[in-house]
């Protein structure tokens, strides 16, 4: 289908907004009714026609405004993205991993002519026509990193593999569920890890850093992760939390359905052949309440799901302030019935 | 996904001889199409239908990276080896339809590296064939020290030293030429790593040196693959798949837990890399442990075994596969 790009906000007004469209084709992450953490990789295949499974990078309607959103970020804080020198290859990996996957998903959007390293990129939603030498940093207006990564949904870390280890060695961080690219630059997979409750004594992360550095060429995997965001804010960082902090104790059972978001991340995760690094994009979803319980299943499912939600991941994932007038809102839609399992609405 | 990496069917393009015990072997895509770019110092599984057993052997990519025309692997006979060698050697053919893995990277360059310092012994030149030309495609700056028996086994070695004149070192055994070792590894240029691939004694005394010496621990990298060993025939039992299997004389566990369909990860396997470790249900009897993984108190704790190049004499071993 053809892809109607909106022109919306998520900031100041707030004009973000799913159609049904998107809304159907949501990232519903709760394959039950309830919720234990885990890792949860699976291979990042295609599946589903019309998912956000169904291509390596998806493009949705909120492209253009998330293009934007990008933009304005970078312009108040360019430590947002950031390479450290020795990443320049991957971030070549990075831009032909995304140009030869989006030409050959979406030809109508996306064109990629290669003659040699002589190349011609065609983005044809941002209207840029764009000719280059490939591995030639001084024929783009970016680094190739920042370059493709200011036309693509989603924020990018960028890993490299040493030591048995992975580093935080380059990224472009804009959209992220409360974590900071500056803060993490250069540490280990530990390291970036540390503040998260309980999983450690699990060995969850070191189960989950094996997995990773066995991510091979050809070989991509994906999981999801979720959060709660009040408002449509794709920019929770760490750097603007006086902004968005306060804006929790906004949320009232009356404007529950338009100002509360479920925030889900599908995380993928290709090897990168020059380099060898990992590169590990994070793209974000959001979706009103107010939408999700437009699918009678996914409303009686987030019920119970946040309702029997332990209080350190509640509290982990920033919402335990406000889940009882969550969960005395979602009641509403849950009325005891049964669901079908998966993620899909019925 | 977790067992072993995306498969590549090639053709058998060009078989050349290079020594009187190495060939070289060039694969293209079966349908024509451009193979994946890779790092230097990857490597490639190439899997080998040898009578009865699948044999999947690992060897180091050596051309250049962005070639994606063909890969070219070289291959040095080992008569006393379980026949992986022997049947590339003896059975391998122009034209022949054969099945690889995707490049997989277990002795990258460390690219933060200012100078990239190589020590190769013998065969373990390959690597930095195709490194090298990765090198030489950005500028890096590097310096190859080559040790061979003699001229006539120093494979690459007249190529090398043509197209990088100055950077490129050989010794001949045969004329007791040595690396000075103390010397190559004092007074390099900070930011120097060093990659050493050859014989494991050649790993162990450019690790001994280089710590002596105060170089860091993660500037010093290496590559070695073991070839799993023969030894006798051993029969264990897979719980979680319930299964007993044999082992045989020239088989590794590993193939023998893939010979009963049963999948089992791997990545290097030439004990290496980690991927394959398994759990010891249970056992009575001795460990044959031969991996560069699992360290003392692992092996002692009889928890752990690495089926790609270990094995096993005695009553039962039961692991959880
Ligand atoms: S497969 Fe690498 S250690 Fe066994």
């Amino acid at each position: 289908m053809t892809i109607q790009f909106k022109d919306e906000t998520f900031r100041d007004d707030y004009t973000f907004k799913n159609s049904e469209w998107a809304v159907n084709r949501f990232p519903f992450p709760f394959h039950e009714d309830s919720y234990m953490y885990s890792v949860n990789m699976e291979p990042h295949q295609s599946f589903r026609p019309g998912s956000v499974f169904e291509h390596r990078f998806d493009v949705d309607e909120h492209y253009l405004s998330e293009m934007r959103d990008r933009a304005q970020v970078l312009a108040e804080d360019p430590l947002r993205c950031q390479s450290l020198p020795h990443m320049t290859l991957a971030g070549w990996d990075l831009l032909e991993l995304i140009m030869v996957s989006k030409s050959e998903d979406y030809p109508d959007l996306f064109q990629l002519n290669r003659d040699d390293n002589n190349w011609h990129w065609i983005n044809k939603p941002m209207g840029i026509d764009q000719k280059f030498t490939f591995l030639d940093e001084a024929t783009l207006p970016y680094g190739p990193m920042e370059y493709i990564t200011r036309q693509t949904q989603g924020d990018f870390a960028v890993l490299d593999q040493r030591d048995d280890n992975l580093w935080m060695d380059a990224g472009m961080i804009t959209t992220q569920a409360d974590w900071s690219l500056d803060f993490d630059i250069g540490m280990n997979f530990f390291e970036w890890h540390a503040p998260v409750p309980k999983a450690h004594e699990l060995g969850i992360f070191v189960r989950a850093l094996k997995f990773l550095l066995n991510v091979q060429q050809g070989l991509p995997a994906r999981r999801l992760n979720w959060t709660m965001t009040v408002n449509p804010l794709l920019d929770t960082s760490p750097e603007n939390y006086s902004k968005w902090g306060v804006q929790k104790q906004e949320l009232t059972l009356e404007n529950m359905p338009d100002k509360m978001h479920l925030r889900v991340e599908l995380q993928t995760f290709f090897r990168l052949p020059r380099s060898n690094a990992l590169v590990f994009p994070i793209r974000c979803y959001l979706i009103k309440l107010g939408e999700v319980v437009t699918v009678p299943k996914w409303g009686r499912r987030l019920h119970r799901v946040l309702r029997d939600l332990p209080e350190e991941l509640a509290t982990y994932k920033g919402f335990i302030g406000n889940r009882p007038k969550i969960i005395e809102w979602l009641s509403r839609y849950d009325d005891g019935a049964p669901t079908s399992p998966g993620i899909w609405p019925d | 996904m977790s067992a072993g990496s995306a498969k590549i069917p090639v053709t058998v393009a060009e078989i050349t001889p290079v020594t009187d015990l190495i060939t070289r072997f060039r694969f293209a895509r079966r349908d024509g199409g451009p193979l994946p770019v890779f790092s230097g110092g990857a490597h490639t599984v190439v899997e080998m239908q040898d009578g009865d057993t699948l044999r999947r052997n690992p060897y180091s990519l050596m051309g250049d990276p962005a070639d994606q025309s063909s890969y070219s692997i070289s291959v040095r006979r080992d008569d006393q080896g379980r026949g992986g060698s022997l049947f590339m050697h003896s059975q391998c053919r122009v034209g022949m339809d054969m099945v690889i893995s995707n490049p997989v990277n277990l002795f990258a360059l460390d690219l933060r590296g200012r100078k990239h310092l190589m020590l190769a012994g013998g065969i373990g030149i390959t690597p930095f064939l195709a490194q090298i030309k990765q090198l030489a495609a950005s500028n890096g700056r590097f310096e190859l020290h080559y040790a061979a028996r003699s001229a006539a086994h120093a494979a690459y070695a007249d190529d090398l030293r043509a197209a990088h004149p100055g950077n490129v070192h050989i010794y001949h055994g045969d004329q007791d030429q040595r690396f000075d070792l103390e010397h190559l590894l004092d007074g390099q240029p900070l930011g120097t790593h060093v990659y050493v691939c050859g014989p494991l004694r050649m790993i162990g005394q450019v690790r001994d040196t280089a710590a002596n010496l105060g170089w860091p621990r993660e500037a010093v990298h290496s590559e070695e693959f073991l070839a799993p060993k023969s030894g006798k025939p051993f029969q264990v039992k897979l719980a979680v798949s319930n299964k007993v299997i044999e082992v045989g004389e020239h088989q590794s566990l590993l193939e023998a837990i893939e010979a009963a369909g049963v999948e089992a990860p791997y990545l290097c396997r030439g004990g290496a890399c980690g991927q394959c470790e398994t759990d010891v249900i249970g056992y009575d009897g001795k460990f044959l442990h031969n991996d560069h993984w699992l360290d003392a108190d692992a092996r002692a704790s009889g928890k752990k075994i690495m089926p790609c190049v270990s094995r096993f004499e005695g009553k039962t071993l039961v692991l959880d596969r």
